[in-house]
């Protein structure tokens, strides 16, 4: 392992993710803050919702802006670098083994999927106005989970980045990322989806879930939720194959 | 530090369309349908046929070849961006598959299309690319700023590399490879679309690297790049090794150094015959029913003869070629066609 090719490579994503800050922070954030002022705010505030469906909202719109700004962070530029530009190659060509090269990417996009994250906390503090509450928040248990999610989102963006190309990035967002979404238990607890038991069992499958719901374990553990072990048990075997499938993604589509 | 380099029986078979790194014109070698590919409907493209291939350490070799020879899929192999089908290919000391690493320390690539990250300026290109070789950050700057001086860059260096003229991102290109100031510099068609006075410079820089003692490998469908710039030659087509000396030698190979092609109402056996039989014709060929190309150790001289001869055989001459003694015969004589063919 060589760290200095590994930290310049890193630093070459940091200075260019620097360069884009605000252009990347709107195009992550734009859409989930609007959910949170609409279903938060209005919804709320016109009696259409509980006033406690904001402190529910939160986390789950923590997880969304976690995982857009993690595979996007990584899947779009991975995507764009492979074509016929070949942007890529300089890096692939650096003093360093392929698999370390995906390594950084997952590591870059963790940070860009953590930013993201924790920038949604005062952002929807910001936009929900009185009545959230997030004192019953467990530090430890929140780390944790943002670190996994983040791996998660990241992984699944070199996943998604080496498996996709440039024509399909419109199916990714229709196909992938929206089903994710929906059916991530971000704007419902899943417990609520004990009345669709078939649903409740398929939906599963989706890491989104364990993401929205670890983040209401961790932040507003007053809300029903899955347990906090068996999240962290789900999103770090999801973590562990996602990376595995990731890197070798990876490697596959660098070498010819 | 020198290095030579080397590949022993390389085989490169892609089992679909080949990738676009080595995608230099239409197709390698002839498609042909997997045998138990029915289901697939695979294609088997030989890109590479057992090609052993050896550069000395100081030397500049040129790799020539048509569109599809196999030249880019060799430098691809070689700077670990290929995996071969089989075979071996080392560079220095290491076998560039086994500890690819190690080999990518020794090398710096510029590839046929330029590469370059079009997030950074010109310069954080150079000083990024530095820092991936693990130069300290002054040392790294010291030489970009060097570098993009050398290279007729430094007003552009803070720009984005997106705006640049083809000219431009190729020096940047060469540029970028020196920086980590490799041993063994591989470049894959280095002057393809550069205006003939950028191609003068580019060449200047190619021989001052080698005057430093670097080991190079070039590609080219050029012959008078190959000609300009190399000690020895390796003339590759379909995949294979068809010659490899120096341009002096390679040149007296060909029967007699000229070749003059000739275009008839009709070639008869007796009309090469005929040919064959004058005096400074080292060799005939006859190509279809009306081309004949002669080898001979002379040229313009023999016209006069060859149009006795056609009229003495009844055939009526269309169209006489005459060309010097050249790599380009040379390439004739072993293929059959041109390298722009």
């Amino acid at each position: 392992m060589n760290w200095k090719t590994f930290l310049a490579l890193l630093g070459r994503d940091a200075h260019v993710a620097r360069r884009n800050i605000l252009p990347v922070l709107v195009m992550n954030l734009i859409q989930p803050m609007m959910f949170v002022f609409v279903f938060g705010r209005i919804m709320t505030g016109s009696g259409l919702l509980p006033p406690s469906y904001k402190n529910m909202l939160l986390p789950g719109i923590m997880a969304i802006t976690m995982v857009i700004s993690g595979v996007q962070g990584v899947a779009m530029p991975l995507i764009a670098e492979f074509q016929f530009t070949k942007e890529i190659e300089d890096r692939l060509l650096s003093p360093i083994h392929i698999s370390w090269i995906a390594v950084e990417k997952i590591v870059a996009g963790m940070l860009q999927a953590l930013t993201a994250g924790l920038v949604v906390i005062p952002a929807g503090w910001l936009l929900i106005g009185t009545g959230l509450d997030l004192s019953g928040t467990q530090p430890l248990a929140l780390v944790a989970v943002l670190l996994l999610v983040a791996l998660m989102a990241a992984a699944s963006g070199i996943v998604l980045g080496c498996l996709i190309g440039q024509t399909q990035i419109g199916m990714m967002f229709t196909l992938v990322l929206g089903p994710m979404i929906f059916f991530g238990c971000a704007y419902y607890p899943w417990s609520t989806l004990a009345r669709f038991p078939t649903l409740q069992k398929a939906v599963l499958v989706n890491p989104m879930v364990y993401a929205s719901e670890g983040f209401r374990a961790a932040m507003v553990p007053g809300i029903p939720h899955i347990g906090l072990p068996a999240v962290l048990a789900a999103l770090g075997a999801f973590d562990i194959v996602l990376l595995w499938l990731g890197i070798r993604s990876f490697d596959r589509k660098a070498i010819g | 530090m020198s290095a030579g380099l080397r590949t022993e029986q390389l085989v490169k078979i892609y089992r679909s369309a080949p990738p676009m790194a080595a995608q230099t014109g239409f197709m390698f070698g002839q498609p042909r349908s997997k045998a138990r590919s029915d289901k697939s409907k695979q294609v088997e493209v030989t890109a590479l046929a057992g090609l052993s291939l050896e550069v000395h350490a100081g030397e500049i070799l040129g790799l020539l070849g048509p569109n599809g020879a196999g030249k880019s899929t060799t430098v691809g192999i070689l700077t670990t961006r290929i995996r071969p089908t089989s075979g071996q290919a080392i560079v220095g000391d290491f076998d560039v598959w086994r500890e690819p690493v190690a080999a990518k320390r020794l090398f710096g690539v510029v590839p046929q299309r330029p590469n370059l990250d079009f997030a950074l300026t010109a310069r954080e290109i150079l000083t990024f690319h530095g820092a991936y070789f693990g130069l300290p950050a002054r040392e790294s700057h010291v030489r970009a700023e060097e570098l993009l001086e050398r290279f007729h860059l430094g007003e552009r260096g803070d720009q984005m590399v997106r705006g640049f003229s083809g000219g431009m991102m190729q020096r940047l290109s060469i540029a970028r490879a020196l920086m980590h100031d490799p041993a063994v510099l591989f470049l894959d068609e280095p002057t393809v679309g550069l205006d003939p006075q950028t191609r003068l410079v580019v060449w200047e820089l190619i021989r001052e690297y080698n005057r430093r003692g670097k080991t190079i490998l070039l590609t080219t469908h050029n012959m008078e790049e190959a000609d300009e710039l190399c000690g020895r030659i390796a003339i590759i087509d379909h995949g294979k090794m068809i010659a490899c000396d120096t341009p002096a030698a390679l040149k007296a190979s060909v029967p007699g150094g000229w070749l003059i092609r000739l275009r008839f109402s009709s070639a008869t056996p007796a009309l090469a015959e005929r040919l064959r039989a004058l005096e400074g014709v080292r060799e005939v060929r006859s190509g279809g029913d009306t081309a004949v190309d002669v080898y001979a150790d002379r040229g313009g001289a023999l016209i006069p003869a060859l149009v006795a001869a056609a009229a003495n055989a009844g055939a009526e001459i269309h169209d006489v070629h005459l060309s010097e003694p050249s790599l380009e015969n040379l390439f004739l004589l072993h293929t059959g066609k041109g390298l722009r063919e």
